[in-house]
């Protein structure tokens, strides 16, 4: 049953991020609130359901984006990897793991995009990408971070509260 | 006699005194009289005020706090009321240019869609509509707003819809210079800009010059407005000019668009030859 707040809690993750993170751009880049709060939630102690959400967080942004599917699910999958390592390496710096996870998560999944976008025929130049979407989207990932590791630490406490009290 | 002499004596002082009254001659006792009376009424009324703002003050700023509370709450439900009216009239002013435009334009039928929401992906220049196939929307119909073209349908679900916008890097358009008579492609970029490709070094440009959709290819109807050129770059090594294209739509302010319902596209791609 605790899984099944991975619904509700992507679904409007990703309605936020497609009404109101997506327009509020730098350059051409955006944050990604979605692979924030994945991050955030695989980075906690006592989640065992980081994959599943990685899963989810793939399908939805295979159904709602125009990115070829594979690309985000992907990068979903790898992040949640990377982040449940990092977890077991850097336990005690939490902050740093989750600026560590955003730093490379995000790196992550625009080259996934890049290189599926280039695979599909968009002709995308690197430079490009990395002037007008990756460091603005990387600036403002960090701006979020903190923000969402906490928010996804309070709701870790609220679903799983008897690992927390032991 | 007696009571009447002093009878007479009192009646000639107070006569005296009235006179001498009359005549001015006690101007500067009655001054310093009326001034001392004044200040001992001021005095009086100012304690009086006082005890009674002191006995009367904390139900008085009670209920100066209470009111106060209330106009608060009503000067934010009004300030809200003015956002909602104002958010009305932008819509308002935007569906009558978008009627305008249809109107203007009787050859193709459209409906109108609200813009709720932006692709997840920043790669992506796509947006999502609120009208799907349950409207009559297909895949490939073009999408413009009253100032000109803005993309087409790229996926269709039951009520909802997504536009791949013109500046889409995976956007190409075939467009006619509208001064030049000569053909290009319009090509979108990850920055959102414009720019023309295969635009030979001898066709005319100048700054300023109109695009239209030249309908070449099927994609999109002939000469809906696409954008003017806003800057040319030749360079003799290079086979094609280097042209950017500003567009006439914002799409950054884009609320509600209109989808030309009565064009079908043309898949080209079975006859495209590839090597």
């Amino acid at each position: 049953m605790r899984n099944l707040i991975a619904f509700p809690v992507l679904t409007l993750a990703f309605i936020l991020q497609m009404s109101i993170v997506r327009r509020v751009t730098l350059l051409s880049g955006a944050a990604d609130l979605p692979l924030l709060l994945l991050a955030a939630w695989a980075l906690q102690e006592e989640v065992a359901s980081a994959w599943l959400w990685a899963l989810l967080a793939g399908f939805i942004s295979a159904f709602v984006s125009g990115l070829p599917p594979l690309a985000p699910l992907t990068a979903y999958l790898l992040i949640v990897g990377l982040a449940r390592l990092i977890q077991r390496q850097v336990w005690r710096l939490p902050v740093l793991a989750m600026f560590t996870v955003t730093l490379l998560g995000t790196l992550i999944l625009h080259l996934f995009s890049f290189l599926a976008l280039q695979i599909s025929g968009s002709p995308i130049s690197l430079g490009d990408t990395l002037a007008f979407i990756t460091l603005p989207g990387l600036f403002l990932n960090f701006l979020l971070a903190f923000p969402a590791y906490a928010a996804m630490r309070d709701l870790a406490t609220w679903v799983y509260p008897s690992e927390n009290l032991l | 006699m007696k009571d009447s002499a002093r009878i007479a004596i009192l009646f000639l002082i107070v006569a005296g005194i009235l006179a001498l009254a009359l005549g001015g001659y006690f101007g500067f006792i009655s001054q310093r009289f009326n001034v001392s009376l004044v200040a001992v009424q001021a005095w009086v009324s100012t304690r009086f005020v006082a005890i009674q703002e002191f006995i009367t003050l904390p139900r008085e700023s009670a209920s100066l706090i209470r009111r106060n509370a209330e106009l608060e709450a009503e000067v934010s439900r009004l300030q809200a009321q003015v956002v909602q009216y104002k958010q009305q009239v932008s819509q308002t002013e935007a569906l009558a240019a978008l009627v305008n435009f249809s109107r203007s334009n009787p050859e193709s039928s459209y409906t109108a869609a609200s813009v709720i929401g932006r692709d997840p992906s920043p790669f992506l220049h796509y947006i999502i509509i609120d009208r799907g196939s349950a409207d009559g929307l297909r895949r490939g119909m073009p999408v413009v707003t009253e100032k000109g073209l803005v993309g087409r349908i790229d996926a269709v679900i039951a009520n909802a819809a997504r536009i791949q916008l013109i500046t889409d890097p995976g956007s190409s358009v075939n467009v006619r210079l509208e001064k030049a008579g000569r053909e290009a492609a319009l090509a979108g970029s990850v920055s959102g800009d414009l720019s023309l490709e295969l635009l030979a070094q001898d066709v005319p440009v100048e700054t300023g010059d109109i695009l239209l959709t030249s309908g070449l290819g099927g994609g999109y109807p002939p000469d809906l407005i696409v954008g003017q050129v806003l800057n040319i770059r030749k360079r003799d090594s290079d086979l094609f000019q280097q042209v950017t294209i500003q567009p006439v739509v914002d799409f950054s302010a884009l609320k509600i668009v209109l989808i030309i319902t009565d064009f079908r596209p043309v898949d080209i791609t079975p006859l495209l030859q590839i090597p």
